[in-house]
């Protein structure tokens, strides 16, 4: 629905509360990306930086969420009205979500720090952050350009973030039995990778969102899922 | 945890009390309803919507052949009741209307006391055989239309005496008098302050248990509300039937979303 409101003012309302969607979007991405960067560089100063921004990312959600419940009390939206102010709601929710797990993949990165590196983890950690980064560019696109095949595409696309967090943590794991030493490393590495990992599903709740404000249903078909290991026995993931 | 869902409210019954197939209304040369097929279910709430000059007041007039004391006016096509054509020359519009009640717009008492008000109906219709009997159709009809505790002590006084919520409840009242079938209601609270429209829902949300309930409302809000059923007619088009939770959260067809939404159709 993109024509106007014959009351212009309802419109403004809700351009607004997805602008602030969108510059929520932004400031994850950034939050992803320079947790990333301070992890693969052992910056402990980004680090700082990225959990300080935290709380300007949990106050646009709460922003967002007033707005929307304004405009839920006061213009009673209806359609795809609605669903447009339900989904804000909920994409807002999972941006939060996402900026938490930055702020405490920069945590673990600022102890990793002082800790040597795990050699062969560090490229894959970075690899699998662009990707879920470039998700998240991807699935703010397709809810800016209301596009559900894009939204339903980055939405498969979890399968390959579960895929490398599969071959990560037997990696890791391989670290921790072979040297006992690297296993505080690997442990935080680990969290690393599982915060990325959830940050991929987040996405895909975004990417839901999208296909369901469009469509006004949610995708029908269950979603790959590819993280096996919380059903693989240790010795078999060695 | 199916009881506890709250969006979709169940219709209790699949019976279809009225059904209307090619229904076509002219004023004159105006084709003011456009082949309308739609089949309204019986003990429910169908709430009839959108625009001015859609066509939906004269297709709720349809339902009473009230459109028959319009000379201009040429109703065509199939309107049933209980699979009885209700434009069958055998078919009395008098006795037809006592079936089939009306609550109007504006709060029209008679000039006459509360209970002259309601026993006015079932006095012509011959409903009643004593005083006795008529003072409990009386009572009945006040109570289903919960006004009963209201006015029970000045039955005697008149009914135009009474603030317009009470009024537009003693012209339900006067309604259901007659023991009707179906109740039409032709945007019955837009004359009400919005206690007395609250009233006025919770009133139509009970009849349901006893009529089916067609209601013409202008509030998108009082549809949401009321109903189980939604219809939107557009430039004398049935444009889309449907549950109303459905109607009001997914619509199908481009001009039923503009509308509920206020857009620009």
């Amino acid at each position: 629905m993109t024509s106007e409101h014959i009351l212009s003012a309802f419109d403004r309302d809700l351009n607004a509360v997805q602008a602030h969607v969108v510059r929520l979007g932004g400031l994850v991405e950034t939050a992803i990306h320079d947790a990333a960067h301070a992890l693969e560089t052992r910056d402990a100063a980004l680090c700082d930086q990225v959990r300080a921004r935290d709380s300007a990312i949990d106050a646009l959600e709460e922003q967002i969420n007033e707005e929307a419940a304004r405009l839920i009390a006061l213009r009673a939206p209806a359609a795809s009205d609605m669903r447009t102010v339900m989904t804000v709601v909920k994409i807002a929710a999972s941006l939060e979500r996402m900026g938490d797990y930055a702020k405490n993949i920069a945590k673990r990165a600022r102890i990793l720090a002082d800790v040597p590196p795990i050699d062969d983890a560090g490229g894959t950690i970075r690899r699998m952050s662009d990707f879920v980064e470039q998700m998240l560019r991807d699935v703010l696109d397709a809810y800016i350009r209301r596009d559900a095949d894009l939204a339903l595409e980055v939405r498969h696309r979890d399968a390959e973030v579960d895929e490398i967090y599969n071959t990560l943590f037997r990696t890791l794991l391989t670290h921790m039995v072979e040297d006992p030493h690297k296993i505080t490393a690997c442990m935080h590495l680990h969290f690393v990778a599982k915060n990325i990992e959830r940050m991929g599903d987040h996405v895909t709740t975004i990417a839901e969102q999208v296909v369901y404000q469009v469509r006004g249903v949610m995708p029908d078909d269950e979603r790959p899922k590819g993280d096996d290991t919380a059903v693989t026995p240790i010795d078999q993931a060695l | 945890m199916n009881d506890m869902r709250l969006v979709e409210r169940d219709v209790d019954t699949s019976d279809i009390k009225i059904t209307a197939r090619g229904v076509q209304v002219y004023y004159g040369t105006a084709h003011a309803l456009k082949d309308v097929d739609v089949d309204i279910l019986d003990k429910t709430v169908t709430a009839f919507i959108g625009p001015s000059g859609c066509g939906k007041s004269t297709f709720l007039r349809c339902l009473n052949r009230m459109n028959d004391t319009i000379d201009s006016c040429r109703v065509e096509g199939l309107i049933s009741m209980d699979n009885e054509d209700i434009y069958d020359k055998r078919v009395d519009p008098v006795q037809l209307r006592a079936k089939v009640g009306m609550v109007f717009q504006k709060p029209n008492p008679f000039p006459k006391s509360i209970y002259d008000n309601v026993a006015y109906g079932p006095k012509i219709h011959g409903l009643t055989r004593s005083k006795a009997e008529l003072d409990e159709v009386v009572e009945t009809s006040l109570r289903r239309a919960a006004l009963w505790d209201e006015v029970k002590d000045r039955l005697a006084s008149p009914g135009t005496g009474l603030s317009g919520g009470q009024q537009q409840r003693l012209c339900i009242a006067r309604a259901v008098a007659t023991n009707p079938e179906v109740l039409l209601m032709d945007e019955p609270c837009s004359a009400l302050d919005p206690i007395a429209t609250a009233q006025v829902e919770e009133l139509i949300d009970e009849l349901r248990a006893q009529f089916s309930v067609v209601i013409v409302t202008h509030s998108m809000q009082q549809a949401a509300r009321v109903s189980q059923r939604t219809a939107f007619f557009h430039l004398g088009n049935l444009v889309e039937y449907g549950e109303t939770g459905h109607i009001f959260t997914n619509p199908r067809d481009p001009r039923t979303e503009s509308y509920i939404t206020g857009r620009i159709g």
